[in-house]
């Protein structure tokens, strides 16, 4: 297990720095010259002008400055400065980041918790009223955009009902509509997932096995079959926590929450390239984690994937294929 | 077999043809492929068929709630919503099309090449795409935008260049699945030429799971495409696209909210159709869920 941890450690190094140059290079392509935003409006003397590109260190070469950027984000974590405010691009992350995180972490526990009784039940009672039900409002849901349902939310429970806050962070209750909001249309994927997994799984021998020998059903679908189906939505788990770790700024652009997407967004709506940069990269920082630890957690249930990584070489597109034309086919491939 | 029927039965299954034969008798599809036929007639008949233009103003009647004179109502400018919103169809469909046709194209040659050359190629490909996956997909699409600027051709482009990294990496398992299946080993034990292993077995079983991450691609790109507008980066003002409109009615949600309502609705009926569809095709090709 450590050899594999450290494999993906490898790899995943490597891609972040090259994420963050390819990041800091585009970002230098970004309309508008920064001298001039961080100057702001009004009419500037081309000494002033001169001054400035100096004084924010523009008037060295650009590979200088991504060197000096790659050092300042890997080994201090620091961001370098916004050019609208001159704040500090770590500070805004490390006080926004929290928002973000409780969106994230709210709206998993909510989609893991009605998603996976609601799709067991799904596979349960297959083809029955319920479930073709609850396959149309998923259906449905699945389809709806996240900031409209968000829209929606807001008028029926905040505007007609006065139940809850419209926009703002503060206490629990400002996070419940941005939760439903974020999680509903997730939640529907997330239960069809969890039923075709389901009714995969109890279509298999060891589950027929298991009901021969006279175990309860209850035990069959909670002890054999539910813990097998969960392995392939544990990577749908991770991937849905690491996408709203960044992926909720339509969200929290509706409800005003200040998070790491509303920076992003603001950053560019008024040209803040620095401020970009700094989201984007820090945003690819914590999805590529989020993404090598639901890979490692994988690994842990799942002995095969560790096994592709620590036998030799070669992960070909599925990973039990062990017949003879299977690795003939990987050894020209490699 | 030019225009004559041919009996289901003697078609490939998994080829074109055959995926097609089958839609047509899937009701969920037929009513995806309708709605979706019907939404684009009605966007390109728009300018003839609506009462109002899309773009004309009528300071008399703003914030009008639906009535027999403006069916769906008007928004702040006492626009008619009715006529943007059938005229603003046309920017999800060509922005959800022509976005996932770029990452299409360019992800299958960067995913077969990966898949047929390997090696150091692909190495090189997949470490590349590594570096795209990333992110969350609106993420890549909201930094390319903020370098692009703000137009439909810009969206467009963002849009298509997130989305290579899917259509690659699915390419690339097609051809590693294919290239190690028993009929392509024994159509090259029989001694059936390379080039016709090709075009006769890889290319029609490969191409078969791209049509579903086309019709899925179409969806999420017309959703994201709106996400983008709505949050001032895709599409601008005063262009009806469903995303901007939305994200002008959210100042008057309080008190007219059926300028957001609407858009939303034809977001939704386009996304569930395109998704229908797609379901269906994924369902066709499965071979495991056939009875």
């Amino acid at each position: 297990m450590g050899r594999y941890v450290l494999k993906r450690l490898l790899i995943l190094i490597p891609t972040l720095i090259a994420v963050t140059i390819i990041v800091f290079t585009l970002m230098n392509f970004v309309p508008g010259d920064p001298v001039m935003i961080a100057l702001g409006a009004g009419t500037h003397t081309p000494a002033e002008i001169e001054a400035k590109r100096i004084a924010m260190g523009l008037d060295r070469p650009f590979l200088v400055r991504l060197a000096e950027y790659l050092k300042g984000v890997f080994l201090h974590f620091n961001f370098g400065t916004s050019l609208i405010d001159g704040t500090s691009i770590q500070y805004q992350l490390i006080t926004r980041f929290p928002n973000t995180l409780k969106i994230a972490i709210y709206s998993i526990i909510f989609t893991v918790v009605i998603g996976i009784p609601l799709g067991v039940f799904c596979a349960q009672h297959a083809n029955s009223v319920g479930d073709r039900i609850a396959l149309v409002v998923t259906l449905v849901l699945d389809s709806m955009p996240s900031f409209w349902l968000a829209l929606l939310l807001m008028l029926l429970f905040a505007l007609q009902l006065h139940w809850l806050p419209s926009t703002g962070s503060g206490s629990f209750k400002y996070f419940i509509l941005p939760t439903l909001a974020n999680s509903l249309g997730g939640l529907a994927g997330f239960t069809r997932q969890v039923r075709a997994s389901m009714l995969e799984v109890t279509r298999s021998d060891f589950v027929t096995t298991a009901r021969s020998k006279g175990i309860s059903e209850r035990k069959v679908i909670y002890g054999h079959a539910l813990p097998n189906a969960l392995i392939p939505i544990l990577t749908l788990v991770g991937m849905r926590f690491g996408g709203m770790l960044g992926g909720a700024t339509v969200i929290e652009v509706i409800f005003s929450i200040p998070g790491i997407g509303q920076l992003l967004v603001n950053g560019i709506n008024n040209r803040d390239s620095t401020v970009v940069t700094g989201g984007i990269v820090f945003i690819a920082l914590t999805f590529s984690l989020i993404m090598l630890l639901t890979d490692l957690a994988y690994a842990l249930v799942d002995p095969r994937i560790k096994a592709q990584y620590t036998t030799k070489k070669k992960k070909s597109g599925e990973e039990d294929r062990h017949h003879h034309g299977g690795r003939h086919g990987e050894a020209e491939a490699t | 077999m030019k225009t004559k029927k041919t009996d289901i039965s003697s078609l490939k299954p998994g080829s074109l043809r055959y995926v097609w034969r089958k839609l047509l008798k899937n009701k969920s599809a037929v009513f995806g492929l309708l709605v979706i036929a019907l939404l684009m007639i009605l966007s390109l008949l728009s300018p003839f068929i609506c009462r109002y233009d899309y773009r004309s103003m009528d300071a008399l009647h703003t914030y009008a709630t639906p009535t027999a004179d403006h069916l769906l109502g008007t928004d702040e400018l006492g626009r008619d919503i009715l006529s943007r919103v059938l005229y603003g169809a046309r920017y999800t469909f060509i922005i959800g099309i022509l976005s996932t046709a770029i990452a299409a194209v360019l992800g299958i040659a960067m995913g077969a090449a990966a898949g047929y050359f390997g090696g150091k190629v692909d190495s090189i490909l997949m470490r590349f795409l590594d570096i795209f996956q990333s992110f969350p997909m609106l993420i890549l699409a909201m930094a390319f935008c903020a370098v692009f600027g703000t137009g439909i051709d810009k969206c467009i482009l963002a849009l298509g260049i997130s989305n290579i990294s899917g259509f690659a990496r699915l390419m690339r398992a097609n051809i590693l699945r294919i290239r190690n299946m028993e009929y392509v080993e024994a159509a090259t034990s029989i001694g059936c030429p390379t080039r016709r292993i090709i075009t006769s077995h890889v290319i029609p079983n490969a191409i078969s799971p791209i049509i579903v991450e086309i019709a899925m691609g179409i969806s999420r790109n017309g959703l994201a495409s709106s996400s983008l507008s709505f949050l001032g980066l895709g599409v601008q003002q005063p262009t009806p696209e469903w995303g901007a409109m939305l994200s002008s009615a959210r100042s008057y949600i309080r008190y007219y909210p059926h300028m957001a309502i609407i858009p939303g609705i034809f977001i939704l009926i386009t996304v569930l159709s395109f998704n229908l569809i797609g379901d269906a095709v994924r369902d066709i090709l499965d071979p495991t869920l056939k009875e």
